[in-house]
């Protein structure tokens, strides 16, 4: 089976938790436990917190959420058209963060990391930000 | 006392004390740590204690709240004490390293 959803939002807090719930509604049908739910709502929020926060630094931009599943494959695209990221590599490193004063501690990538099981930052400084990640819903459906 | 749309606050001992909502992220992040720091600002509280018995979700906007008042209050001889926080939420924190912080 082969599914996509896309999503097209502006760069609003309220709507940090609206992907969460779209997201979590769209993957219900691989059946996924509750932990992957959780990973997969924590890794999306701080995507688009990062597109609003950083990406837009709180001003009113689009940003676009595409959904894909094939088999048990679960993969998400999230992209701003906001500043973009001087150095990525810099970026992921654990607790590093432009906005400390803003109290920002930094762990958002780590988590994307950490909750998916793979994760792609390609940035264009100036012009934007795309997060691609995927991720293996075994689901009640392994023996695990 | 002010009652938040969605966190509660209420004070007792020097300790002001938030009943956090079922979603913790950055959309109300900003408006919970108004409420608290102003109790502190005003001299009514040094200690804050964030409960989550009610918090079935938060990401790293809860985290860098949480560490905020720990800074703000830590000059003071305040603490940061955190209750009823379970599953995902636990797990976030133990990963942050607050633990070992607070
Ligand atoms: N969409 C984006 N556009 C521009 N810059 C970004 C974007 N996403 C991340 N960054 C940059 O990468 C840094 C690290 O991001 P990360 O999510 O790991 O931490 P943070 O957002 O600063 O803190 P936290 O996620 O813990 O609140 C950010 O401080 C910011 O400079
Ligand atoms: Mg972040």
């Amino acid at each position: 089976m082969k599914d996509v959803l896309k999503i097209e939002m502006y760069s609003r807090p309220e709507n940090e938790g609206f992907a969460r719930a779209a997201v979590a509604t769209f993957m219900a049908r691989l059946n996924p436990t509750l932990e992957e739910i959780n990973d997969v709502k924590t890794a999306v929020s701080e995507a688009v917190t990062n597109a609003v926060v950083h990406g837009y630094d709180d001003e009113t931009g689009v940003i676009n959420m595409e959904v894909e599943i094939e088999g048990h494959a679960l993969g998400i695209t999230i992209t701003d058209y906001g500043m973009g990221i001087e150095n990525v590599e810099r970026a992921r490193e654990p607790l590093y963060t432009t906005k400390p004063d803003e109290e920002r501690s930094g762990m958002g990538f780590t988590f994307m990391e950490i909750f998916m099981d793979s994760l792609n930052i390609s940035s264009c400084y100036g012009k934007g930000t795309r997060v691609h990640m995927t991720k293996i819903i075994a689901g009640g459906n392994s023996d695990k | 006392m002010n009652i938040l749309k969605e966190a509660n606050c209420q004070i007792e001992k020097e300790t002001v004390k938030i009943i956090l909502p079922e979603e913790l992220d950055h959309s109300n992040a900003i408006e919970i740590r108004t409420q608290i720091d102003k109790n502190i600002y005003l001299g009514l509280a040094k200690n804050v204690e964030f409960d989550f018995s009610k918090t079935k979700f938060m990401d790293s906007s809860g985290i860098g709240m949480i560490m905020g008042r720990y800074k703000l209050v830590k000059p003071l001889g305040g603490k940061v004490i955190l209750t009823g926080e379970t599953g995902n939420v636990e797990r976030i924190i133990k990963m942050s390293g607050l633990y070992k912080l607070i």
